[in-house]
């Protein structure tokens, strides 16, 4: 009985011929990632010895440029410790600044076939990149940086097979509501995409539907190799890598397609992603304070050409903030050589610098009690970005740009169709 | 290892952000306390005891990395059960040393406030009221040690790797 992408992956790091699920298996680390927050006071332990500061990667992503004297602390202790460790790969404030799964994405710190963990929910991101790639804790991560390894628990697999074609402004993000709508959680189970749809799928529209997966509580969501993906990672990182493929018997727990074509925009009502969206017509209507287009899973530059598509010549409604922020600098500079960012600074934007910002609650357009907000970004947990008492809906880039617009939840169909 | 309680009974899908809010995240441990289920059950971390045990139900645990695990051990709960557990939450709950056994069927089998008996040796829950005793999921001798050593820190910190907690 041969074995899934994720468990050919988990097999090689471990030195083994086969693993299934209900093993425990432990691998080596071929890239762990700290981030701001694994230094803050309350948090981290002055570490004494890294196994190979290689494999190591600094960012500061959450709450950059420092915005207390909390965050402060916890970059400059972040900073010592580069400087002692003589760590190469740090994304310090700065040109090279973004969020650290964007990051991963735009340098190919991820390579397929291996394993990558960072102390961050959305660290499956990087699934897309064939890299067994998950979210663990700041415990964790002093682990695998001086011990160089890590343990995870298999689970079993769904196969989700993509074909057909997205038609514009549908996106990746809606794909992703539709499989939370209808599939609910993945708890303990991991993911795998491939299809006749890959030709057509860019590596930020693969991102965009990996890093959502923390949403389905996946373990880990793996897409398939293919040219797209070698040739993306070759451009990018020179080192050598072996990406696996899934053994033509493997054992899916689930194989279910999924039709792009017969995808629409969907919105998620606040609280949760499981089992919660509506067909965008069925909530339009519904009056917002805020909208965000960010975070790891919508801070690309295909997300920007997206919201600049919906705003070109459009003003955003006075009675809405519409906050965009990129995933890096360098998504901020190319959206700028473009002509995006003029675009949607014309139409009533706001374009922060790179950060998760927003999406968590930490900093950057925080919700008041009551206020209500439709973001494209990756959570929206009651609370997650601001008062108890806010709410917070979930779409597509597109539809949060519609939305702004008209003030209203609404239909970018209505806008660009 | 044995512990008799009371218990707290929360539902399914209980997230991180309600066990430890976003605008806790950079707070001291003590303050991060207090912010415990503020937004679904506040007062809440006022009426809780040394020793009382946590019942929750599908999915306990689900969404972010932050250190939740390590606040509800801070809250002195004894240990917690659920009918399943977020796998990055039993990773926190493994590496910051909080007691956490999945075991199906355990939400339906409590009311809030019976007390309940549960053993991280034969992995076994019991109702003390209604004596129903439930089999919960093994937990592997390797993440058991590190679970009842007071997580991975310590280990870590006795083969010279981190430095001692200032």
């Amino acid at each position: 009985m041969g074995m899934t992408a994720i468990e050919k992956i988990l097999a090689k790091n471990s030195g083994q011929d086969v693993v299934r699920p209900g093993d425990l298996v432990v691998v080596n680390v071929g890239t762990a990632v700290l981030y701001d927050n694994n230094f803050g006071p309350s948090i981290w332990r002055e570490i004494l010895k890294v196994q190979d500061p290689e494999h190591v990667v600094v960012v500061f992503d959450h709450r950059v440029p420092a915005k207390d004297i909390v965050s402060a602390t916890a970059q400059k202790i972040g900073r010592d410790f580069v400087r002692k460790f003589n760590i190469e790969r740090f994304h310090d404030v700065g040109a090279s600044q973004g969020i650290s799964h964007v990051l991963v994405a735009d340098h190919a710190y991820a390579l397929p076939g291996s394993v990558l963990v960072c102390g961050d929910s959305h660290t499956c991101s990087a699934g897309a990149f064939n890299c067994a790639a998950r979210g663990t804790g700041a415990p964790d991560m002093f682990y695998a940086v001086t011990k160089g390894e890590t343990w995870f628990r298999v689970g079993e697999t769904i196969r989700y097979d993509l074909k057909g074609t997205l038609e514009t402004p549908v996106s990746m993000k809606d794909v992703f509501l539709y499989i939370a709508d209808t599939y609910g959680s993945h708890a303990n189970q991991n993911v795998e995409f491939g299809g006749d749809a890959l030709p057509r799928l860019s590596m930020n529209a693969r991102r965009t539907m990996t890093t959502m997966c923390a949403e389905l509580s996946a373990e880990f969501a793996t897409f398939e190799p293919d040219q797209i993906l070698l040739d993306y990672v070759r451009a990018r990182n020179p080192a050598a890598f072996e990406e696996q493929y899934p053994d033509n018997d493997a054992k899916y727990l689930y194989r279910r397609s999924i039709d792009l074509s017969a995808m629409e925009p969907l919105v998620a009502l606040p609280d949760t992603v499981l089992n919660n969206s509506q067909k965008v017509g069925d909530v339009c209507g519904t009056k917002i304070n805020q909208a965000f287009i960010g975070s790891c899973a919508n801070g690309t530059l295909d997300d920007f050409a997206a919201a600049a598509e919906v705003l070109r010549g459009n003003k955003v409604s006075s009675d809405v903030r519409l906050i965009i922020t990129p995933g890096t600098q360098n998504i901020y500079l190319e959206a700028l050589r473009r002509g995006y960012v003029e675009i949607l600074m014309e139409a009533g934007a706001i374009v922060t610098n790179a950060t998760c910002g927003a999406c968590g609650g930490g900093h950057l357009g925080i919700l008041a009690e009551g206020e209500s907000c439709i973001t494209a970004s990756t959570r929206n947990f009651k609370g997650r970005m601001g008062d108890p008492e806010s709410k917070v809906f979930m779409g597509s880039p597109a539809t949060v740009a519609a939305s702004a617009i008209k003030g209203t939840i609404a239909d970018p169909r209505e806008i660009i169709g | 290892m044995e512990f008799k309680g009371r218990t707290w009974k929360f539902g399914d899908n209980i997230n991180t952000d309600l066990i430890l809010p976003g605008r806790a995240q950079l707070f001291t441990e003590e303050e991060q306390l207090r912010c415990v289920f503020e937004a679904n059950r506040p007062g809440w971390i006022e009426d809780v005891a040394e020793g009382e045990i946590l019942i929750g139900g599908q999915n306990f645990g689900m969404g972010s990395s932050r250190p939740a695990a390590r606040s509800l051990r801070n809250t002195g709960l004894a240990c917690m059960v659920a009918d399943s557990i977020n796998g990055l939450f039993y990773r926190n709950c493994v590496n910051w040393g909080f007691l956490a056994l999945e075991c199906d069927g355990v939400a339906a089998a409590f009311d809030e406030g019976e007390e309940a008996s549960v053993s991280f040796k034969n992995f076994t829950v019991t109702n003390l009221r209604t004596n129903k005793v439930l089999q919960a999921r093994s937990i592997p001798d390797v993440l058991m040690n590190t679970m009842t050593a007071g997580g991975v820190l310590p280990l870590l910190e006795s083969e010279g790797l981190i430095a001692p907690k200032q």
